[in-house]
């Protein structure tokens, strides 16, 4: 009945975009051929997709219309033969020139129109001697200052020593200690790696302020139409490195988080770039929870940060090029729109932070308690202690004291684990200056945490994933130990 | 200098040549022809039996012949806007005033064309290798070869694949859109119609552009 009132009003009604007479004659030619009635859209409509080879429409008439099929394809490959350009092209620019014409017919523009405030500061940002330095002081203001500074500093200072130091762990672990009489229990619970004294306070003393910041600063920047722009600056370098401009965006957010990066991965449009990304994403972006250690790590050495900085520069681009001139597949293409500045809302960064915090404590909070636990099983079975001795020989070789073995362990349970490992014994007093760095950097390029070795293994598979790892744990060490080396080799003390 | 008929040969042969794989052409209906003579004698070709080969010696001229008549076509389609169904016509009479130069001027006048409105390759010429040289006043130009705040709109688009079309077609770049060039470097900026998109040199040089003031 429906399908009645469509085919007597479609003639009538749709036949607002006229093409050639030519391109009509095929038109018309297949669509006697449709003669299944159950398309949901009208002919016309479905015609002009299948000239134009939409691939799920094929499929789909293929699987209705099985006796027409082979005599449409002929009809579209006649279609082709009749015009020099693809047909989509026909087809679009005849909607475009429709198009203009309704909206000539309404629509004026000045002739030369007034350049806005928005327009000179957008056109300062995409200009490179401008844009330069606007970038660091972006990454000063919103990476350092308050995601450094003011979130991994002043208020995980405040929960950690405050709030978990003086109140709820003294609290909890005098609770489960008077409840619990058994040692192993106690252990589990309130111990050095305790699901609450080690697990739940990491999440929200630690991780929870530095996270929180960061998706708050990269909210108001994405609010503001600033990554584009950012993206048309660095697509000539991205190019050399396999990537486009576009991985910009993913790349940035996995300085907040490196797993929920390598899913954003996806809005990459070919397979290369998405496999080059997830790499660089594992091996050379640290995370905002272990970036947030690392700083406070090499506080007060800025010669270690710079060191630091510029080796895990040099490894990204490296590794970067090296993965462009091995992987095969079609070269990246740059294009995307530069919408119009605009002052952000509040009300919408809120909301966004908020989410991306939901889903990243949905994701991580479990992984936390789950490591505690494995580290709790770990310990009473020995296994632990077995992995640590194995580590020993890699981090000796690194120069570094043996009992940071333990870090790096902690480190594949989760990265901000080790470099909150690495803290404690710097703490105590046991790291060089010269060590310290060559900890950032080994722990920073190392195994990324369970959570985003999931990821990998999700997103790129379970060949590329674990091959990936393997790469990783080698090339982390292999840093390490050049970097170590060079250091004595030019008695540089930093 | 060699006569219109003989020019219409060499093409036809320099045709045969690059499209339709190595087989001779026909001698049919030229067979007393005076051009075919012209040609021989030049030894620009040979003739057997029934066929008329081209050998190495006019590959050379076969295809620049090729070149004027392609140019000849833009020059038609492009900018003095000639129907469609005339365009081959009159182009081959133009084609035969475009020589020693000539030719090169309007190849870059009309921004090094790789393709004739038909979709054919244009053999490129020495003009085309080296572009920065001559100044000319230029009606057509790839986007890429614009200058800062040029205006225009869409001519055409040549893409390498048809994948490169897609995404310039996603954007809106389709013939007739009014397009300006706001940046070169480090990405190309331009502005189409009331949006701004940034694109790669690849893209850019995508895109035909007829210059308005």
């Amino acid at each position: 009945m429906q399908n009645q009132n469509l085919k007597k009003s479609e003639s009538a009604r749709l036949r607002g975009i006229g093409y050639s007479d030519t391109l009509e004659i095929f038109i018309s030619k297949i669509q006697e051929l449709l003669k299944s009635g159950d398309y949901r859209i009208t002919k016309r409509a479905l015609v002009l997709l299948i000239l134009q080879e939409d691939e799920e429409i094929l499929r789909l008439v293929k699987s209705r219309d099985p006796d027409s099929f082979p005599l449409i394809g002929k009809i579209i490959q006649e279609a082709k033969n009749s015009y020099s350009q693809p047909l989509n092209y026909i087809v679009s620019l005849r909607r475009q020139q429709e198009a203009s014409r309704i909206s000539g017919r309404v629509m004026a523009f000045a002739k030369n129109p007034i350049v806005s405030l928005q327009e000179r500061i957008s056109r300062i940002m995409m200009n490179p001697w401008s844009g330069a330095p606007i970038l660091l002081c972006i990454l000063y203001y919103g990476l350092y200052k308050f995601v450094g500074t003011f979130g991994a500093g002043v208020l995980v200072d405040f929960l950690e020593d405050r709030v978990f130091g003086s109140y709820i762990n003294p609290w909890v672990t005098q609770l489960v200690n008077s409840a619990l009489p058994f040692k192993l229990l106690q252990d589990l619970l309130v111990g050095e790696y305790g699901v609450i004294t080690l697990g739940v306070r990491y999440a929200f003393a630690i991780i929870l302020p530095i996270v929180a910041t960061f998706f708050f600063a990269f909210a108001i920047v994405e609010d503001t139409g600033y990554l584009p722009r950012l993206a048309m600056l660095v697509d000539q370098l991205f190019k050399r490195i396999g990537l486009s401009g576009r991985a910009v965006i993913p790349l940035v957010l996995g300085f907040g988080c490196d797993t929920m990066a390598t899913m954003v991965t996806r809005t990459l449009p070919t397979k290369r770039e998405r496999i080059i990304a997830t790499l660089l994403l594992a091996l050379a972006i640290p995370c905002s929870a272990q970036m947030g250690v690392i700083l406070a790590l090499l506080e007060g050495r800025p010669l270690g940060l710079i060191v630091w900085l510029g080796v895990i520069i040099l490894v990204f681009l490296l590794v970067g090029f090296l993965a462009s001139k091995i992987m095969p597949g079609e070269l990246p293409t740059f294009y995307m729109e530069i919408p119009p500045l605009r002052l952000p809302q509040l009300s919408n960064i809120l909301r966004k932070t908020y989410s991306r915090l939901k889903w990243y404590f949905k994701e991580i909070l479990p992984l936390f308690i789950f490591a505690s636990l494995l580290i709790w099983l770990g310990q009473i079975t020995g296994i632990f202690g077995f992995f640590v001795k194995i580590l020993e020989h890699p981090i000796s070789w690194l120069g570094l004291p043996l009992k940071a073995a333990v870090a790096f362990l902690f480190g594949f349970f989760r990265r901000d684990y080790g470099a909150a490992g690495l803290y404690d014994l710097k703490k105590e007093g046991l790291l060089s200056g010269n060590q310290l760095v060559v900890a950032c950097v080994t722990l920073t390029l190392f195994l990324p945490c369970i959570a985003q070795l999931l990821m990998n293994v999700k997103e790129r598979g379970i060949r590329m994933g674990i091959a990936m790892s393997i790469f990783i744990l080698f090339f982390s060490f292999g840093v390490g130990y050049l970097l170590n080396i060079i250091l004595n080799l030019f008695h540089i003390v930093l | 200098m060699l006569s219109e008929h003989a020019e219409e040969i060499l093409e036809a042969l320099a045709i045969q040549l690059e499209e339709q794989g190595k087989k001779p052409l026909e001698l049919g209906a030229v067979r007393d022809d005076p051009a075919i003579e012209e040609l021989a004698k030049l030894g620009f070709i040979r003739r057997d039996a029934g066929h008329i080969h081209l050998l190495e010696k006019g590959k050379l001229e076969a295809r620049a012949a090729l070149r004027r008549h392609r140019l000849a076509e833009r020059l038609m389609a492009d900018i003095l806007d000639v129907k469609k169904q005339v365009i081959n016509e009159a182009s081959c009479k133009f084609e035969h005033l475009l020589h020693e130069g000539l030719e090169d001027s309007v190849c870059t006048t009309l921004g090094h064309p790789k393709v004739c409105p038909h979709g054919k390759p244009i053999p490129p010429g020495r003009c085309c290798q080296e572009k920065e040289k001559k100044q000319l006043m230029k009606f057509i130009s790839t986007l890429s070869e614009l200058e800062i705040k040029n205006r225009g709109e869409v001519a055409y688009l040549h893409a390498k694949d048809n994948s490169q079309m897609q995404k310039l077609m996603s954007i809106g770049v389709l013939p007739g859109m009014s397009i300006s060039l706001l940046q070169k470097f480090p990405s190309y900026v331009l502005q189409l119609g009331q949006s701004q998109f940034a694109i790669d040199k690849e893209l850019a040089s995508s895109i035909y552009v007829r210059l308005t003031k």
